[in-house]
């Protein structure tokens, strides 16, 4: 590939320029993953060496510590109350009560790490029920529980040798400040740093807690579960145990043949017309929405505010109701095909969601009746900072309207929305209740309907994902694999288009 | 002389010329906007009008009723169906979310915005990555786990299962609060702390004072969404009847063809009772909504 220097680069057109960023970004995709293993190595080398360093300083603060210091490797929390921070030993003391006791207990840690490795051992058996008088199935082990506990133990488990190692590291401090003749912080002084010095711990705790538990611990699960054959015949505990596959279902996903089902065709299909859904979604709302914006907003127009509020209404709202609403009106004997009936332009019921192309078409339309509200008010907002002197040169010189706009209103939109209108893309790949509200996916792709869930024309993955775990044949497995891909996918964008963003800004810059 | 004459009458001519286009095109927009206004509003008129429909219940050709009345709202709020039950349901679920969320979105996006911690930049570009999941993957062990807790509609009550699912995870939607207080001088949080104010009452009595529009757009935004949620309240609910949000609930009401067929006309109708409160609270406060939406998507 051509390089060019700056002073070329700047003579080049608008196109050109774009052309050779994205000619640029691919080139530079080898030295990058290059980069990237260089990287991992690095990675590992100063892991391995911190990992020494650790290893070392812990050695040492034993080495040298005294006795106080040295039990604490042993009863957590010793070294600090057996030296007047009661608070802070009790704590290391309790968390470390609290593990044993855990790990120890039957169905405790120790038994959910030891089942990880098989996900149960003793499926479902036969069993004579007296009442009934049947023979009726007794869960045994239940793999759910083993995948869920054992990936919470570990992260317990993690987080205890982290304390231990604060507890030592807190040893080597107190001993170090004691030679200096300095007193240590009492537990008090501990509790007012709370609101002061570590103030932003304080204010983290409950909100990165709930991450970890409720986003974090489900992604690492459903992660691993990609990795088992986890199913409605499979649930881990009342019909049968599920276990480990490996890269099985990665497998099933790219396969042309799979018992009969194209689920690589499936999945390609699904995912082109998620892309051009977000790309439609995206683009035809943005334009619009500045149009709308730059028609209230312009002068000699009068009542603004109740234009405005009009449009607003579809945020104001609860969406499902408008969706529901809309959706209900354009079917095959709805509002829309009667009035046109009424009329007189159209003999026969119009099937807007019966006909796959048709169906595409509208979901878009009914987006724009959706989008186009929020866009108006983000550019409205934009367009009143554009300053006004740029456009009063640029029509002492002669500049027509539609010249204003291309020339100083668009690059200064997409110049300041950039990164707006990459996570409104993303998420546009992920809007569920446009889609499943307005079509739940119909009309049903006859081709493709083999591969779980039934698969429709407007099925957005996320939709496709939704119907593979609710209803009956539910394929979490699959579920995951998708989900993962659809992360891929989301985050392949992302990079792509960050590093083609004009406005790669600095946060730094707003304060 | 005649020719500075000459110039003068074209000028004067291009004025009118301008004048005139700019009434052309002026004429042209009032037209756009119109037609815009009434295709926006026409579902909502027509939902109203057809909530009113006595004569029938499911869906026709036609808006206005032919027989005015009040029975499908009547129907609505009768024992027979659940509708009071799930608007009861959003409802508090709604409050709780709006005040527990707001409380943990303000604290994340304070904390990003003001300290300067190790952890701080990758604490963001981990939650960056982890917004990229699909959301929705994390509801099926969800699920699980709130069964496991008795938390599910096969219990009876998705209420506060379904409030922990909302509540936990809003720290990542730390954004747009993060970018107003970005804006905050720094200058004011170094001045209280030199009077001798501690890190906490810098928050309280300074910043939280001077963050009104964005608490209430946090508050607001928090406090929508519950009553538009569909994907988790279906989940965590289990279409058990009593279980719902109003989401859920309408759904169910149409969700096969004969179903649409007696329930048309009471969808309608419990649709205006959702909307309208719901409406009327947005259109108040809207214009700290605006402040926020405008203010996210240009910090990004």
């Amino acid at each position: 590939m051509k390089r060019y220097s700056d002073l070329e680069y700047l003579r080049l057109s608008k196109g050109q320029k774009f052309l050779y960023k994205l000619a640029s970004f691919f080139a530079a995709i080898p030295r990058g993953l290059w980069n990237l293993v260089l990287g991992i190595g690095r990675f590992f080398k100063d892991l391995g060496l911190g990992i020494g360093r650790e290893f070392s300083d812990i050695y040492l603060t034993f080495k040298n510590g005294d006795w106080k210091t040295r039990s604490s490797f042993l009863v957590m929390g010793f070294g600090s109350i057996a030296r007047g921070q009661v608070l802070r030993g009790l704590l290391f003391l309790l968390f470390e009560i609290v593990f044993i006791f855990y790990m120890v207990v039957p169905h405790g840690g120790a038994y959910w790490v030891k089942m990880l490795g098989s996900l149960g051992l003793e499926g479902p058996s036969k069993g004579y029920d007296e009442i009934l008088d049947q023979y009726t199935l007794v869960p045994h082990d239940n793999s759910f529980r083993i995948l869920l506990y054992g990936v919470l133990t570990l992260f317990f488990i993690a987080a205890f040798i982290y304390t231990w190692r604060a507890n030592v590291r807190q040893n080597k401090i107190a001993e170090e400040i004691l030679r200096t003749g300095k007193p240590l912080r009492s537990g008090k002084d501990d509790l007012r740093s709370l609101v002061d010095d570590n103030f932003h711990k304080t204010l983290l705790a409950l909100p990165l807690t709930g991450i970890l538990v409720f986003t974090v611990m489900p992604i690492i699960f459903m992660i691993l579960v990609a990795f088992t054959n986890y199913d409605g015949d499979h649930n881990g505990y009342t019909n049968a145990l599920f276990g480990w596959v490996g890269f099985e279902n990665f497998r099933t996903m790219f396969s042309w043949d799979v018992g009969g089902v194209n689920y690589a065709a499936t999945f390609g299909e699904i995912l082109t017309w998620t892309l051009i859904w977000a790309f439609f979604a995206t683009f035809t709302n943005y334009f619009l929405g500045i149009f709308v914006a730059m028609m209230i907003n312009k002068k000699g127009i009068h009542l603004k505010k109740v234009w405005r509020t009009i449009l607003i209404l579809t945020i104001a709202i609860p969406q499902f109701i408008s969706l529901l609403y809309v959706s209900k009106m354009f079917d095959l004997n709805g509002l829309v095909n009667g009035g046109l009936k009424a009329l007189g332009l159209i003999q026969q019921n119009i099937d807007f969601w019966g006909t796959p192309k048709l169906a595409r078409i509208m979901v878009i339309v009914i987006n724009i009746w959706i989008g186009i509200p929020y866009l108006m008010l983000i550019a409205t907002g934009i367009l009143m900072n554009i300053p006004a002197d740029l456009y009063e040169s640029s029509r002492i010189d002669g500049a027509s309207g539609w010249k204003q706009f291309t020339k100083i209103t668009l690059p200064y939109m997409l110049f300041i929305t950039g990164p707006y209108l990459l996570t409104s893309f993303t998420s546009n790949m992920n809007n569920f209740n446009v889609i499943y509200l307005l079509t739940g996916g119909r009309p049903t792709n006859a081709a493709a309907s083999g591969a779980a869930g039934s698969v429709g024309y407007t099925d957005l993955l996320i939709t496709w994902l939704f119907k593979i775990t609710t209803g009956s044949g539910t394929k979490y497995y699959l579920a995951s694999v998708v989900g993962i891909l659809v992360f891929l996918v989301v985050a392949l964008i992302s990079l792509v288009v960050y590093n083609l963003l004009p406005s790669v800004k600095n946060e730094e810059d707003f304060q | 002389m005649s020719n500075n004459n000459t110039a003068a009458i074209e000028r004067e001519k291009r004025h009118m010329g301008l004048k005139a286009s700019a009434r052309i095109s002026n004429t042209i927009i009032y037209i756009l906007l119109i037609a815009i206004s009434i295709v926006w509003l026409i579902p909502f008129v027509c939902i109203v009008l057809q909530s009113f429909r006595m004569e029938s219940t499911g869906r026709v050709g036609y808006v206005i009723p032919q027989v005015w009345g009040l029975g499908n709202y009547r129907k609505l709020f009768d024992p027979s169906t659940n509708f009071l039950r799930w608007y009861l349901n959003t409802f508090i679920i709604a409050l709780v979310v709006a005040v527990v969320q707001t409380v943990i979105v303000l604290c994340m996006s304070y904390t990003l915005s003001r300290f300067r911690f190790k952890m701080r930049k990758p604490l963001m570009q981990f939650m960056l990555i982890l917004g990229m999941f699909p959301g929705m993957l994390a509801m099926i062990i969800l699920y699980r786990v709130l069964d496991d807790l008795h938390l599910t509609g096969q219990y009876g009550n998705a209420v506060p299962g379904l409030i922990l699912v909302y509540v936990a995870s809003s720290g990542m939607g730390y954004y747009v609060s993060k970018g107003f207080f970005d804006t905050i001088p720094k200058t004011l949080d170094e001045a209280a702390r030199v009077d001798g104010a501690n890190r906490a009452q810098v928050l309280y009595k300074i910043i939280l004072t001077l963050a009104k529009p964005i608490v209430i757009y946090t508050i607001l935004t928090a406090f929508m969404g519950p009553w538009g949620d569909f994907v988790f309240a279906r989940y965590v609910s289990q279409v058990i009847p009593q279980a719902m949000n109003v989401a859920v609930g309408l759904q169910s009401w149409l969700a096969t063809d004969t179903m649409v067929h007696d329930n048309y006309t009471l969808f309608c109708a419990g649709g205006v009772v959702v909307a309208v409160p719901v409406a009327i609270l947005f259109m108040c406060l809207q214009r700290y909504y605006v402040e926020g939406v405008t203010g996210g998507a240009v910090k990004g």
